[in-house]
């Protein structure tokens, strides 16, 4: 009885959650389509002038992250990743519609932009080193880390450091970096571990854990797909910089993105994109981190 | 082989986890299975039926489904505890089906005159059962229960994924995502920790086994 309320909570869910990156979708195309520039003019030679002679850009996204870059039935993706895309081609003279989206999930996104698939990638891609030997990034355009998630009416929780106190049973992924971070924050032995986040959620739910930690933006898909039930600490206490992709050393490119970047921060473009996808979930926009310079 | 070396504390603590974990499943159910086997032979039809449903139900389910059902079932009504002790009793329910039948089978062996034997000077069926039947059965089903034995040893390697922390499958899992290490070596020191725990059950079953041996 209980498998069978599993497996209709289950079918409720795979029907229900594309509807509502449908409802996503539509409310993203009425209203937070950026103003597309006119007249834009770009120096020969730069890969903004191929792009806007070409009327069309590729973007690498993921198609399976919730609030980031998340693809519907509609065959569009939206997400706060998708909206930053769409506000960089928008600069470029390029209307969303003109955007041809890529799937790029984690281990492909340094390949697709060295064998020039894509012209940029947008997909939660955070900056670090090893990375930058192969592509250049521009951004950082947002500043993920790691987080809590704990029941609605926890108050008791306010960040890791609170956690001991609490004797709180915390949740992660086994051998997952998460999980080896929260290691220096509690008991060992109050560490639950399975193999996927769901389970985490769902012994979160039935009050076997008291915390669920890994990057907010996993937490934040899971809290949007509680209903309600489940909230984030809102602490970070990683630094995750997530960067958009380039070809290696595209250095004017990565300057146009901060220029553009800059701009939608300063318009409420940025804070509006943020509002209409995460937002919805995390109404704390956050501020734009501060831009590495261009190498 | 350098990886399982270097690791070795890590091995060690997964060995014990895994050791402690299969102590408490083993004694379970060798308990349980006992008692369920005298259920399915007693002569109160409620208790038959009752051995055969349980037998049934746990040996003909996969045992993650039991697992999951402790794990997050159990929670669900309301029941918390420590992923710990929900893992060792979703192996008890899971094994005691198993040694429930393996008893049954040596029960039944035992010739009928023992108990006709047993009635006839007056012990009751549970002094019978206890005192003449019970001691001779266990004798004949050393070999099959070591079987079923070392199956829930193994079968412990599962209750990893239903947050039983830090047993030794869990290890192979940490080493190989956490910190990317090759899977073949890792697991390879994962498999001789299993083989370090059931090559001695299987001896020591060896060595009851010629102990308790009756010369018909």
């Amino acid at each position: 009885m209980r498998l069978r309320g599993l497996m209709v909570g289950a079918v409720t869910a795979a029907l229900v959650l594309p509807l509502a990156a449908c409802g996503g979708s539509d409310s993203g195309n009425s209203g937070s389509n950026p103003p597309v520039a006119t007249s834009a003019a770009f120096e020969d030679g730069t890969t903004m002038k191929k792009l806007a002679d070409a009327g069309t850009v590729k973007v690498g996204t993921k198609f399976d992250q919730p609030l980031f870059g998340l693809k519907g039935l509609d065959g569009k993706p939206v997400g706060f990743d998708v909206e930053i895309a769409k506000i960089i081609a928008a600069k470029l003279g390029i209307s969303a519609d003109k955007i041809e989206w890529t799937e790029t999930p984690s281990k492909v996104r340094e390949e697709v932009i060295e064998q020039g698939k894509v012209d940029f990638v947008v997909a939660t891609y955070t900056i670090n080193d090893a990375r930058k030997q192969r592509v250049s990034f521009a951004g950082p355009y947002y500043e993920a880390g790691q987080d809590l998630m704990v029941k609605k009416d926890n108050s008791a929780i306010t960040g890791p450091d609170s956690l001991k106190a609490a004797n709180a049973k915390v949740c992660s992924v086994t051998g997952s970096t998460p999980s080896e971070n929260i290691k220096k924050y509690i008991d060992p032995a109050n560490l639950v571990l399975f193999d996927v986040y769901s389970k985490c959620a769902d012994a979160l739910r039935t009050g076997q854990v008291d915390v669920v930690t890994t990057d907010n933006v996993i937490l934040l898909g899971l809290v949007d797909a509680s209903k309600g039930e489940f909230k984030l600490v809102g602490k970070p206490f990683t630094k995750e910089p997530y960067g958009i992709g380039i070809k290696k050393a595209d250095t004017k490119f990565c300057e146009f993105i901060h220029e553009t970047l800059e701009e939608a921060a300063g318009n409420g473009g940025y804070e509006k994109a943020w509002k209409d996808t995460a937002g919805t979930v995390a109404p704390n926009t956050p501020k734009l981190p501060t831009l590495a310079t261009c190498a | 082989m350098g990886v399982i070396f270097d690791n070795f504390s890590l091995y060690v603590d997964g060995f014990l986890t895994t050791l402690k974990f299969c102590a408490f499943a083993l004694v379970g159910s060798l308990i349980i299975g006992t008692v369920i086997a005298a259920f399915r032979v007693s002569p109160v039809p409620p208790l038959r039926w009752f051995g055969t449903s349980w037998v049934n139900v746990f040996r003909n389910c996969p045992l993650t489904v039991v697992l999951f059902f402790c794990a997050f079932g159990l929670p669900e009504l309301g029941i918390n505890g420590e992923y710990f002790w929900f893992g060792v009793l979703g192996l008890v329910l899971y094994t005691s089906a198993f040694v429930c039948e393996a008893v049954r089978s040596g029960i039944n062996a035992v010739p009928a005159g023992q108990a006709e034997a047993a009635r006839a000077v007056g012990l009751t069926f549970q002094q019978s059962l206890s005192i003449v039947i019970m001691p001779q059965a266990f004798r004949t089903v050393v070999p099959p229960l070591g079987s079923v034995i070392i199956a829930m040893i193994k079968n412990s390697a599962i209750a990893g994924a239903f947050g039983v922390p830090g047993d030794l499958f869990d290890v192979g899992e940490v080493l190989t995502s956490a910190q990317g290490l090759a899977a073949v070596p890792v697991l390879t020191g994962v498999a001789l920790g299993y083989l370090a725990i059931t090559i001695p059950v299987g001896l020591l079953l060896g060595l009851l086994e010629r102990k308790v041996a009756i010369a018909r």
